[in-house]
This record gives C-alpha cells, structure tokens and sequence, in this order.
C-alpha cells in the first residue's frame, strides 16, 4: 500500500520535473544550448515568487502572474545578451558561461536571502486531499499541479507543431542560415525560445517552491532531474520527456521507500540503467506522435 | 620551371622556453627549499595551490585538448580521498603509500565510469559526469563504516605515522604536493609531445578528419580520461590527508573541485599548458584580495570567468601569448625556413 | 531595380568578388554563368545579406541594401532558391512552403497558387519535405521562395544533381513564373539551359565579370573564353 502511495506520488512529482524538463529540452532542440544555469534559474523563480508574497501578500500561486513574465522578459535579455555570443560549433563557450551564471546565481541569492530554506505557504488548499479507491489520498494541490503541467506540455507541443512560431524554431533549429533567408531573424528566434522556456519554467518553479522548501543551493539537483527526463524519455520528444519525468519521479518516490537516503539515488541509478540499456532513450522522437 | 624547394628544419623551442628553463629550475630550487624558509601557513596554502594547480592542469588535458568537457571530476577528487581513509583504516595502509593506491584505485573504477558517460556526447557528457559524480557523493554517504553523510576523521595513530612532528608532516605533505604537481605537468608535457599529442590535437580540431587519417578517438580519448582520473585522484588523496578530514559534500564538492578548477583554466586559457598555471595564480591572488567577502566573491569569480570566455575566449595567457608569440612549453612543432626560397 | 557597382566580398582575409558591376531591369531574366569557383553563389550570398559587404555597393529598387542582414532583405523583396535546396529537414512540404511567407509581404503567390504551378506537392503536401525526389524538392524550394512574393527572385544552380528531363520540367515552370512579370537572376553551371530563359547574361571568371551581353548577340566563341579563360 505505501509503495503504491509513493508510486502515486512520483507521478505527481514527475509531471513537475517533466516540465522543468520541457524547458531544457526547448532551449537545446531550438539552438544547441544545454544550459547548466537552468536549475538555478527556476530557483530564482521560486525567490521572485517568495518576494512578490512578501511584497503584497497574494496567494503563491497567484504570483505567476508576475513571475511568469519576469522570467520570460530575463530570459529573452540573457539570450539576447549574452549566450547568443556563445553559440558556434565549439561547444565549451555555452558550457562554460552558463557555469558561470550558475555560479553567479547561487551565491546572489546567497547573499540577498542567505542558505536558509524557504517555501512558499498555500494555506488551507495544502491540507485538502482527494480519497481514491483503494485507501489512497491523493493531496488536490500536487493532483492540480500535475494536471497543469501535463497541459502545459501539451501546449508546448502546440506550439510546436502546430504555429507559425514553431514552425520558425524549427526551421531556426534545422539550418539556421537558410532561415535567415526566409526572414527569420535567429538571434531574436533563439531568445523567443529562452524566454519561452523560461516562462514555462516559472511556472515548474512556484509549484515546486510550493511543494517543497528550497534554497540558494538545490539549481543543480534541478538540473540534473531535468536532463535525467530528457535522456530516459528521449530527445526531442516532449511526450517522452513527460514519461522521462514521471519514470524518475515514480523511480524516487519507490527509493525514498526503501530508504530516505535512496531517494535521490535510486533516481540516478534508473537514469544511468537507460543510458546503458538504452541509450537513446525509452520513446525517441518519431516513436511518439 | 619548378621553383627551388625551401630547407625547412621542424623545432619546437621558441627563445622564450629556453629563458623559461633557466628560470624554471631558479625556481624549482626555491620551491624545494620552501619548508626551510617559511612557516606553517604558508606551507598550508603552498600545498593548496599545487593541488589546485594539478587538477587544472588535469581539466584542460581532458576538456582542452581531448575535449571531454567534463564538469564531474569531484567525483575522483572525492573517490581518491576516500579511497585513502579506506586503505589507511581497513588496511593500515601508511597514507603516503596509499596516496598512489589511491590514484590506480580512482583509474580502475574510471574504466566503468567511462562505459556509463562515454554514451553521452559534448555537453551531454558534461552534465552526465555530473550525475555520475552525485551517484558516487550519495552512495559514500551510505557507507556507514567511512562515517556515512557526516564523515569521518584520520585516526591520530595513522596521521602521527607519516611524522610524529607536525612541522616536519606538512613539509613532507608538501613535497608530496608538489612532486605530484610537477608529475602532473610533465605528464600533460610530455604527452602533448608524444604522437597522443598529435591525435589530440587532430581530435580537438576536427574529429571525423582525425578519424580519416587513422586515429582512434575513442581509444585516445579513453587513455586520456583515465590518466587524468587517477592523477584526479591522487590529488584528491593528498587534499584530504591535508585536511585529515572527510565528509561526502566536502569530498564531492561540484563548487570546490569543478567549478573553481574550470574557473582557472578558462581565466589562464584552456587549451594551453600554461593556462592553469597563470589561472591558479590569478584565482589565489582574487582569493586573498576578496575572499572575506563571502558570497560577493564567488559571483565575482564568477562573472571574471564569463566575460574572460565571452571577451578573450583564449584566457589571460593566450591573449598575452598571441601577442607576443610566447610559448613557455614548447608542444607545437613549428616549420621554420632555413632559406628562403628563390622567387 | 537591382544595381551593384564595384561589389567586393571577402571570406576572411581571401577576395571572392573583385568588383562587379550588375544591372537589372524590372521584369528581366538575367542569367549569371561560369566555372566552379568564378565566384557566382559568393554573389548571391552577398546579395542576400549572408556575406557583409559595403552598403553602397548594392542597390535595390533605389535603396542602397548591402551588408544588411539577410532577414531584412528578404522582406524587402529578395527571394532565394539556395544551392543544394536546402529544405527544412522536420517541415513538411507544406510547412516548408508557409515558411517562405514568414516575412507577410502581399502580392500574387500563395499556397494555393503553387499547388497550381506544381500539383505534385499538394499530393506531397503532408511528407517530410526531405522524403521527396531531387525533382520535387527543387519546385518545394522555388515555391518556398515565392511565398515571399518577392520582386527579385534568386535561384542558385537549379539543376544541380537533376536528370535532364526533370531539369526541363523546373526551366518550364520558370518561365512561367517569368512571364508573369517576375525578375529573375539564374545562376547556372549549365550554359545552355541559362542562355535559353535569359534575356541577358553576365559571365564571371575569378571573380571579375568578363562577359555581359544579349544571349543572341553572343558567339560560342566569346562565351567560351569569357567561361574558361584564354
């Protein structure tokens, strides 16, 4: 019974590191970027979110409203600005800055907030849980959460697919110079692309500071479950991402079962038995519609 | 008509490295002499740089030249230092004899390791190692006999067994320290020097042409990750019987045996020997001007690092070298005209 | 409407194009012709904005546009058909086609009006557009580039790697196209097939125009020395 409730509960979990991971996955398809800053960035959405509450007391959830849009507006500034410099067929600039800003992150928000934990209170809707059949109880929150970034991602898959936007990502990802010639301006191309993926990930990040407490520090545990579920599910899949996601989070919540210091360990471990096992992931991109 | 053939004769010395030699063994007989001439402090933050030193010297071998751009080498700093309170407490092994144990120990297991991120390419690689690295800090904090997440202490016999003299201990450690540093850049030397280094260089700038003339990659790029694994090692052996302490978040630190080690390389320039050593230099120095202040300092750190990639992609010393034609190790095989052709 | 005058270009520190005059008028079809090398996709790159050049060096519709970047000059009205296709490998025919319009300028093409000139790709519309034919991804690139609704339209090395009778088939749609009003610039390794739509032609050697004429006024003789040389 506890292992189907921790089952049930990596799913929940999953959805939000499927969605963290849709964000990475979005920045590397359009423009070959494997961005190392992308856990610290949706921690500094988590403490934009915490500042906006603190600012004029909304619900947390209600600050998405600012956070998403700040994101989106930083993300577009920090392509624009900085890593469209970095791109070229040398793959250390984009590593090595964005490690940089990595660096640069942490330790501003350990500075402006200190190494203390936070989380972001949602009040009484924390407490309310769902009977499932069963004896299970599923908490209405995590449920929502996950549904909201099942739709998000499927959103992403819209757009992607299914716009004139995507259609320019692309065309930008495939053979940027010839894009060029059908009027795409790529610089502005790859910084939409940030800023989208960032916009997503304010989202991933306010519900994963609600969930759990967070601090200057957990970006690069962030990261890591982002490109765990890129790789199990495949790349450029973004249903795949999703299985990749929920694969870990299920995989997580059965370790922290056997035992609280396997939690995170049993996560890498099914990670790295796909690598071996499978490395081109478990639904590659055309294995999915 | 053919026009007369040019005598050529293939060197590497420049006038600079034969100056650099002169003053390099000038300096060397300084730095053996160091216990003799300064305090214990000094000892201790001497013994800091030339670990710092070698483990840049190691990234840019790996990431520079064969182009595995690891940000997971934490994972044998820690390993080696481990490996060392293992052999010293289960074996009574004498921590300077296990300090190489330790090293072929961190070799051996790089060679499952590489099976594992060899699947991964470029930046993938990178963060792979990282996991990688994370697998190994999570999995030592389960071992409770090497003290579990809160660490463990050396025992006082084992640390008394090197010197029963503290003074005397931190002179021999530093030594040690700096044979392993010189042993490191001989290595990096010599390599590049060898026909590896010509593969290297072949993989560096263009793997599928390497592979059209006949180098092996994989091979070479395997051989390199594993030499740099246990010199990794060691190090991380010898930074830990320094600190007589260790702990799974200190031993596997991203921050302290990555970041700040790619932070030097970057700054010094990748890709060239002296590099690291102008980048170590450069990070000690920021270090002592403002490292009391705290956090502000590694965003500083930070944000040098950025702009030297984004500005001066070649670091502090490939600037200075490009123009001046500097080169204080000779590794590239110049083409120099004996006679001038006739027109 | 499109005028270059002394145009340079440089990749790196090597000089492609050694000042090249060009002129053309409203409504012509101009063929550029020459050996590998002479120097005629390094002009259509500096056209279209891929390679810098000065700004006063080329002039379209009286606006001096040289060195602009290549986004901007495709939605003033230069369209291109690059060497090799170059089609976009995860669009379908289709997507490929509305990819073209990305700039939104008005006029007479749209989708509908390709799938009239080429019904083959209404079939084909929903394929990748890389699973088609050499045949067919050459009518997906020239419908691509009429999207645009450009006034100028650039087509790079259209037979390249094509049967015969296919290249036919491509210099008749062409011609359709031409005749209802477009310029069109042709560069072409295949002299014949240039000399035939061409109501001008320029020939370049090493970077220099060493031929410029009407295709009926020209000797075999003066093209082939102009072509390879003396």
């Amino acid at each position: 019974m506890n292992l189907l409730n921790a089952v049930v509960q990596g799913i929940l979990l999953g959805g939000l590191y499927a969605l963290v991971a849709a964000g990475l996955s979005l920045i590397f398809g359009v423009m070959r970027l494997v961005n190392i800053a992308h856990g610290d960035l949706i921690v500094l959405a988590g403490y934009v979110a915490l500042v906006a509450v603190w600012a004029t007391g909304l619900h947390p959830l209600l600050t998405l409203i600012v956070v998403v849009p700040i994101m989106a507006v930083l993300g577009y500034a920090l392509q624009r600005g900085v890593l469209n410099r970095t791109l070229g067929a040398d793959i250390l600039p984009p590593l090595l800055v964005t490690f940089g800003l990595s660096v640069i992150i942490q330790n501003g928000l350990l500075q402006t907030f200190t190494a203390d934990s936070q989380k972001l209170q949602a009040g009484a809707i924390e407490t309310v849980s769902l009977a499932l059949p069963g004896g299970l109880a599923v908490g209405v929150l995590p449920l929502a959460m996950f549904v909201v970034a099942v739709l998000i991602i499927a959103g992403l898959q819209l757009v992607f697919y299914r716009t004139e936007l995507g259609r320019a990502f692309r065309a930008t990802s495939d053979d940027p110079s010839t894009a060029r010639l059908m009027g795409i301006d790529n610089a502005h191309m790859f910084a939409l692309a940030m800023a989208l993926a960032l916009a997503v990930c304010a989202v991933a990040g306010v519900f994963l500071a609600i969930r759990s407490i967070f601090d200057p520090a957990i970006g690069p545990a962030r990261l890591l479950f982002a490109f765990e579920a890129v790789i199990i599910g495949g790349l450029g899949s973004l249903w795949g991402t999703l299985a990749g996601g929920i694969i870990l989070g299920v995989a997580q919540g059965i370790g922290a079962e056997i035992n609280p210091g396997w939690q995170l360990l049993m996560g890498h471990l099914v990670f790295l038995a796909v690598l071996v096992l499978r490395p081109q992931g478990l639904f590659p991109k055309g294995s999915l519609a | 008509m053919i026009a007369a053939l040019p005598t050529y004769r293939v060197e590497r010395g420049t006038t600079a490295s034969r100056i650099g030699t002169i003053l390099g063994v000038v300096l060397l007989a300084l730095l053996i002499a160091l216990p003799f001439l300064t305090g214990r402090a000094t000892l201790r933050l001497a013994i800091e740089i030339f670990a710092y030193l070698t483990l840049a010297q190691m990234w840019n071998l790996l990431a520079g030249y064969a182009g595995l751009v690891s940000v997971g080498q934490q994972a044998f700093v820690g390993f080696g230092g481990y490996m060392l309170f293992a052999l010293v407490l289960f074996l009574g092994l004498n921590p300077l004899l296990a300090l190489p144990v330790a090293g072929v120990l961190t070799a051996a297991v790089a060679v499952p390791t590489a099976f594992v991120v060899f699947r991964l390419r470029g930046a993938y690689f990178a963060i792979g190692t990282w996991v990688v690295a994370e697998v190994y800090r999570l999995s030592f904090a389960q071992v409770s006999a090497l003290g579990g997440g809160s660490g463990m202490s050396l025992p006082a016999a084992a640390v008394r067994g090197i010197a029963a003299d503290a003074q005397l201990r931190e002179s021999i450690i530093y030594w040690v320290a700096l044979a392993v540093a010189l042993l490191a850049l001989a290595t990096v030397y010599l390599l590049l020097r060898s026909r590896w280094g010509l593969a290297l260089t072949a993989i560096r700038d263009s793997e599928p042409a390497a592979e059209s003339v006949g180098v092996d990659n994989d091979r070479t790029k395997l051989v390199v990750y594993l030499v740099v694994a246990a010199v990794t090692g060691v190090t991380g052996a010898l930074i830990f019987l320094q600190k007589l302490r260790i702990a799974p978040d200190a031993a596997f630190s991203v921050n302290d045996w990555t970041a700040f080690v790619i932070f030097m390389t970057v700054i010094g320039g990748i890709g060239r020997i002296e590099g690291p050593i102008v980048g170590t230099l450069v990070f000690f120095v920021l270090r002592a001007l403002f490292a009391d202040y705290g956090a502000w300092y590694l965003m500083l750190l930070g944000l040098v690092a950025v702009a030297v990639m984004l500005v001066a992609p070649k670091g502090l010393w490939g600037y200075v070298a490009d123009r001046f034609a500097l080169q204080l190790f000779p590794v590239q095989r110049r083409v120099r005209l004996l006679e001038e052709p006739r027109a | 409407m499109l005028e270059t005058t002394g145009l340079t270009a440089f990749y790196g520190d090597f000089q492609a194009l050694f000042g090249i005059d060009v002129r053309m008028q409203q409504g012509e079809t101009i063929a550029m012709i020459g050996a590998n090398g002479a120097g005629k996709s390094t002009f259509l790159r500096a056209i279209t904005g891929l390679l810098p050049t000065r700004r006063e060096q080329v002039t379209f519709e009286g606006r001096p546009i040289g060195g602009l970047p290549a986004d901007v000059i495709v939605k003033l009205g230069i369209a291109m058909v690059p060497e090799g296709r170059r089609l976009f490998p995860s669009l379908t025919v289709e997507e490929n086609l509305l990819i073209g319009a990305y700039g939104r300028r008005t006029g007479p093409w749209s989708l509908d009006r390709i799938y009239q000139l080429f019904p083959v790709l209404e079939e084909r519309r929903s394929s990748p557009g890389t699973a088609l034919s050499g045949g067919q991804q050459q009518m997906v690139a020239i419908g691509r580039a009429l999207m645009a609704n450009p006034s100028l339209l650039l087509c790079d090395e259209l037979s390249l790697g094509l049967a015969p009778i296919v290249i036919r088939e491509i210099y008749r749609s062409l011609a359709q196209i031409t005749a209802e009003g477009m310029t069109v610039l042709v560069v072409e390794q295949d002299i014949n097939q240039a000399l035939a739509v061409a109501s001008r032609v320029y020939c370049l050697q090493e970077g220099r125009v060493t031929l410029e004429g009407r295709p009926t006024e020209l000797t075999r003789e003066q093209i082939g020395r102009a072509y390879f040389g003396a």
